[in-house]
């Protein structure tokens, strides 16, 4: 990391997170700092709490946050609604990406940039200066012009659905890109390409999470840290390495240490 | 639900604004003096009189129907006011001369009178209540040979056309409220497409219902002759009033040999409040009769009304003729819609398609109700029928009644349906994406609806996307 970047501001920094689906306490005190241009990966075992803290960030109301705060440039998050969250830069890849059916691609993306540029006072862009910009960034992730005008993700196959929420970041230039499992259910050559595209947008003043269970997508694009979460934490954190150990040993071990308390609880934020 | 939708308030209707204008109105309820009385005061034919009364003494042995999956308190047809128009000042010569009143209201209602419309290629007849008051462009349209008229003129102008097309699709015995429209009738639209002619523009009528208590009942008929085509827009709004108010209307549509009708509407009358108090109960009768390689096509977007009771049907008589009916029936809060159409198919090779969306909000329900018939000698006769649900909350209904009749073993008849809902997570989605929650249920919506407005004509489809959004306003929750 540059020493200008590391002057930056952190772009998302997130304290004592702790929130709740029902009564089950999903996020423990989950505390995570990302600086702007870097990129960081949260790995770990099923049921550990990555998406719901994707979700939580978004805004997505299926958990309730009960303490800790998230600030996106230091601005609070959770007041926000999910699409303020969204115009405030951050942008969600979803592990399932729904369909909408006779909603067509192109113009839901527009719509997108343009709810976007209005919030933010700027001018909509129109269609025919949308079309070649788009074009633009579908090329980015080898995706068929064809693709557009079918409703959005309509019929699409699983590559295709994630090829088409990196495109929307790609359109929608996020400061915080959160990517939940972009990776699952991918065969190798649409691994390569949407690792292409989340590669092209590695930017200094854009921070990346990759939220995955599999170090495979990492050796495509190379984190500059990697998280272990365990039980609603992160539990370890470290750089590159950290990825290939747990693909060697697997995440069973995370679990017993994490059952035998040899992480420690972090401290309380207090409210 | 979240609190972005829940506080989303009730959009206050649009077109809630009373005209006040000097009436010429007779007393309510309905008896033979009543119906001699409106033929009277229209200087009707003899057999325009005639056919009134019969209707009317039809009427008298019938009873309204039950069979529509509707509740509405029992409509008191003698406390309904069967004639209601603007006392006529003098007979007017240009559309300058139009009560500055009246030109207000219909520019409240954006309907193009001035001369602006010819460039927006609509000739409009407004109907106001119950009297036609001003027709545009007609001299544009009689140098083609075109009749675009008020029922009335048509009556008076063209006698001939009237006795010979009216009643001629929907008989005046046909139904309850066709019959009752056929007693009392007091305005409406007429059309005539001459042999070979494409009417070079669409036409449009506007519908209004202006005083307290009136119900209105308009008659349409097009008549488009060998090998003629035109495309016929008609939208309907109506002020805010607190008691009910009955409409019962009809529209014939002939396509001779050859000839293809498009008829495209967009009814957005006032649906009552949320929470059912007030709004229109529109009960309508509509069908048209398709001649030898002919072509009726009906779109309908229906969004307003507390009862919609409509199916708008062809008869495929001629061989090779076509029918379509494409439809959006939106029904929210307490609004109920029975709705559908009826294709009977008689001639041989003749083909039919059928595509309707129902979006239920709120309490509404909504009910797709069709008929395919195939009569015996309809050889190799088709039909594609395909009624897409979508349904918004947890308190509304959406219900399906298909009824296939097939009486030739050549047919092939395709019936297809879905139900859906617009899910948390696909407005969720939308949201993360920076989109609204109140936008991104009408793109929803207006997605879903896609393959029926696509074929309204352009100025109309924009309209009835904006009408979608507005409809579902202060919807989920």
């Amino acid at each position: 990391m540059s020493p200008r970047e590391q002057e930056n501001q952190p772009i998302l920094a997130v304290e004592g997170l702790r929130a709740r689906i029902g009564d089950r306490e999903i996020l423990k005190g989950l505390s995570l700092t990302v600086n702007a241009g870097q990129v960081h990966a949260i790995m770990g075992p099923n049921g550990s709490g990555k998406s719901t803290l994707a979700g939580v960030l978004a805004g997505r109301e299926t958990a309730e946050v009960t303490a800790g705060t998230a600030r996106l440039d230091g601005r609070d998050l959770f007041p926000l609604s999910p699409e303020e969250r969204s115009i405030a830069g951050l942008f969600l890849g979803f592990q399932y990406p729904v369909e909408i059916p006779g909603v067509g691609n192109l113009y839901f993306l527009r719509t997108a940039l343009n709810a976007q540029r209005k919030a933010r006072g700027e001018e909509e862009i129109d269609a025919v200066d949308f079309l070649d910009f788009a074009k633009e960034k579908m090329k980015s992730v080898e995706m068929d012009p064809a693709f557009m005008s079918r409703g959005l993700n309509e019929g699409f196959s699983g590559g295709e659905k994630k090829r088409n929420e990196v495109l929307q970041m790609a359109v929608l230039e996020p400061r915080l890109a959160i990517l939940d499992e972009i990776d699952s259910g991918l065969d190798i050559d649409a691994l390569r390409v949407v690792a292409k595209g989340v590669e092209a947008l590695r930017s200094p003043t854009r921070s990346t999470i990759l939220v995955t269970h599999y170090q495979r997508l990492l050796e495509y694009v190379v984190p500059d840290v990697v998280h272990v979460m365990a039980a609603g934490r992160i539990v370890l954190s470290g750089g590159r390495e950290l990825a290939l150990e747990l693909e060697k040993k697997g995440y069973a071990w995370i679990d017993e240490e994490a059952k035998r308390g040899a992480f420690a609880e972090p401290a309380q934020v207090s409210p | 639900m979240s609190d972005a939708l829940r506080d989303l308030t009730e959009q206050k209707y649009k077109y809630g604004f009373v005209t006040d204008i000097d009436e010429d109105r007779i007393p309510k309820g309905l008896t033979e003096d009543v119906v001699r009385l409106i033929s009277r005061k229209k200087g009707e034919p003899q057999f325009l009189l005639d056919f009134r009364l019969k209707a009317f003494r039809h009427w008298l042995t019938v009873e309204e129907p039950g069979w529509a999956h509707l509740r509405h308190a029992p409509i008191d047809y003698q406390d309904i006011v069967y004639y209601s128009a603007p006392k006529p000042k003098k007979k007017l010569a240009s559309l300058d001369e139009v009560d500055p009143e009246l030109r207000a209201a219909f520019h409240k209602l954006g309907i193009p009178l001035e001369e602006q419309a010819r460039l927006a290629n609509v000739a409009v007849d407004a109907v106001f209540d119950s009297v036609s008051v001003a027709t545009t462009f007609k001299k544009k349209l009689a140098d083609l040979g075109v009749i675009f008229c008020s029922f009335s003129e048509a009556v008076r102008e063209h006698p001939e056309l009237v006795e010979r097309y009216l009643g001629s699709v929907v008989p005046y015995s046909d139904n309850y409220f066709a019959t009752l429209n056929s007693a009392v009738f007091s305005d409406g639209s007429f059309a005539y497409v001459p042999k070979g002619v494409r009417c070079p523009m669409e036409l449009s009528t506007y519908f209004r219902i202006n005083a307290a208590d009136t119900g209105q009942f308009e008659r349409t008929l097009l008549v488009a002759d060998e090998g003629a085509y035109v495309s016929y827009l008609e939208g309907c709004t109506a002020p805010v009033r607190d008691k009910n108010q009955l409409h019962a209307a009809v529209v014939e549509l002939v396509a001779l040999d050859g000839a293809e009708i498009k008829y495209s509407t967009v009814q957005n009358w006032y649906p009552g409040d949320a929470e059912g108090r007030g709004g229109i109960y529109n009960f309508v009768t509509k069908r048209g009769k398709a001649m030898r390689r002919s072509k009726i096509s009906w779109t309908q977007v229906e969004t307003g009304s507390a009862i919609t009771w409509k199916y708008p049907s062809c008869i495929l008589q001629g061989d090779e003729s076509v029918g379509e009916f494409y439809s959006v029936a939106l029904t929210n809060n307490r609004q109920q819609a029975d709705t559908g159409t009826k294709m009977i198919h008689i001639g041989k090779n003749t083909r039919s398609t059928i595509i309707s969306k129902g979006i239920s909000a709120g309490r509404g329900q909504n009910t797709y109700r069709g008929l395919v018939k195939i009569q015996k000698g309809a050889e190799n006769a088709r039909n594609y029928s395909q009624c897409d649900s979508l349904l918004i909350g947890e308190r509304c209904g959406a219900h399906t009644f298909p009824y296939i009749e097939v009486k030739n073993p050549t047919a092939k008849v395709e019936h297809e349906a879905t139900t859906s809902k617009i899910s948390e997570d696909q407005l969720f989605y939308c949201r993360q994406r920076g989109i609204k929650e109140e936008d991104a249920v009408s793109m929803i919506v207006n997605g879903f609806a896609r393959q029926v407005l696509k074929e309204l004509p352009m100025e109309f489809a924009v309209e009835a996307q904006k009408l979608l959004g507005m409809s579902l306003e202060g919807s989920v929750g």
